[in-house]
């Protein structure tokens, strides 16, 4: 169970914004390229400086070190990173990340394949995998399904909702106004550096 | 009665027709680096004359402060010159102050190590071998530090989503950074391990070179050479450590991120 609490959080690109994502819920981000939906998430991340305050389950996060908070709230950027050669250097434990892994479509165990050989989805469904493998209680995602086939899509909206059933909560970006429908329960509009919950400002429901 | 062959004026300027040599083929082959190449000279003549000056009067009056005084001032130009060498600079102070104190520390160290226990002058001081020794190592650490420190920021400036993945994943700035860090130092380290692998064999070093043309026996000039070398490879690696560390602590916080925002951006 995890409930994500946002403070009048504020960063130099976005003006103060706090909401609630309760255990089991998941908030679609929506907005144009460039609104600030990425500043958002790598300041509730934590990775870049930000004032105000985020909490997981009432405990702040500047009361743990911030890569404690981190594995915690596991945050999938839209642009994947790597730092090793071959695929299985950036998984602590590969047997467990193997199953993640094989459910999204990976017929052959990539252990040794090449980073810079991967395909865009690729690298996406792994990187989704690694940010998984974590067991995080809160996830961000950003634009986690962009490049992925259909069947695929299908795959990550219901591993996503597997760990919905199992209390964490879950911050979706996405371009995609039906697929905000389809794996949300609310709506967070972002434009021009301002937030606006669903309902106001033209920011349109998410009909249950 | 000196062992060495004095050298005149006469016979300088002798060999300085060759400077001229070169202009004259820059001015016939249109290379266009003649006023470079008068203006190097000029200084190059200029500032060792001075140096001679300088160190004329700092080894009669052998004194402890001027002797520092002369090694804060060879630190403080070499510090500029490790700011040159950056294409990517720290902002403000630390861009200036962060490789200068590195570089102090481990030449003074290093220096200060080889006099009290290797060459033992008399005082331990004496700027006859205190400043030529400081100046070998600092321009070594120099060097060093400054291609460690461009390696670093450059390497984490290129590298950024590869180190920021890592910190979301619960990685410490340590381990994150860690890759970027190491291939900093290896960069920072590279030029004394080549130096060191060819000396002998392909180069020989100055001041070998010098010592034996003034008279000290091979055996002796070796031994001095390759203490020499062990200096510079200590100070170098322990002031690269040092400015690629304290870089580490610039540019994360105590939240472990990423910091390139105190970093200004690329200078050309």
């Amino acid at each position: 169970m995890a409930t994500l609490d946002v403070r009048t959080l504020r960063r130099p690109g976005l003006a103060a914004v706090s909401f609630r994502i309760q255990s089991g819920e998941c908030l679609a981000v929506q907005g144009a390229s460039g609104a600030g939906k990425t500043l958002l998430l790598r300041a509730i991340a934590d990775l870049d400086p930000a004032d105000g305050d985020v909490a997981l389950d009432g405990v702040s996060r500047e009361a743990m070190p911030a890569p404690r908070w981190r594995r915690l709230v596991g945050y999938l950027p839209a642009e994947s990173g790597w730092w090793a050669e071959t695929v299985r250097e950036h998984f602590l434990d590969w047997a467990k990340a193997l199953a993640l892994i094989r459910r999204l479509g990976f017929a052959e165990d990539p252990a040794g394949w090449p980073i810079a050989r991967l395909s865009t989805g690729e690298r996406q469904r792994l990187a989704l995998a690694r940010a998984l493998a974590m067991e995080p209680q809160a996830l961000l995602l950003d634009e986690p399904t962009a490049s992925l086939d259909p069947t695929s899509v299908a795959t990550v909206e219901a591993m996503v909702r597997e760990r919905r059933d199992r209390g964490a909560c879950v911050l979706w970006v996405t371009h995609d106004g039906v697929q905000a429908a389809r794996v949300a329960t609310r709506r967070l509009c972002i434009e021009a550096g301002r937030a606006w919950e669903e309902g106001t400002h033209g920011c349109p429901a998410i009909s249950l | 009665m000196p062992s060495y062959i004095a050298l005149s004026y006469g016979d300088l300027a002798l060999a300085a027709v060759l400077v001229l040599v070169d202009g004259a083929l820059s001015l016939l082959l249109d290379l266009d680096i003649h006023r470079q190449l008068l203006v190097a000279t000029l200084r190059m003549v200029v500032q060792l004359a001075l140096m001679g000056v300088v160190l004329t009067a700092l080894f009669r009056i052998v004194s402890p402060f001027w002797t520092a005084v002369a090694g804060l001032v060879m630190v403080g130009f070499a510090g500029r010159e490790i700011v040159a060498r950056q294409e990517r600079r720290l902002a403000g102070f630390w861009a200036y102050g962060l490789g200068t104190v590195s570089m102090m520390v481990s030449a003074t160290l290093v220096t200060i190590l080889a006099l009290t226990t290797a060459i033992r002058p008399q005082p331990w001081f004496n700027p006859r071998y205190a400043i030529p020794l400081l100046g070998m190592i600092l321009g070594n650490a120099m060097t060093g530090i400054s291609l460690g420190l461009n390696a670093f920021t450059t390497g984490l400036s290129q590298r950024r989503p590869a180190v920021e993945a890592q910190l979301m994943l619960g990685a410490t700035r340590r381990q994150a950074l860690g890759p970027v860090v190491r291939q900093s130092l290896r960069s920072a380290l590279m030029p004394t391990i080549n130096a060191m692998s060819a000396m002998g064999l392909v180069s020989l070093p100055g001041m070998m070179t010098g010592q034996i043309l003034g008279g000290v026996a091979p055996a002796e000039a070796v031994r001095y050479q390759l203490l020499i070398m062990f200096l510079i490879a200590g100070g170098t690696g322990i002031g690269a450590v040092a400015a690629v560390m304290a870089g580490l602590y610039r540019l994360t916080d105590a939240r472990h991120r990423l910091r390139l925002d105190r970093l200004r951006s690329p200078a050309r």
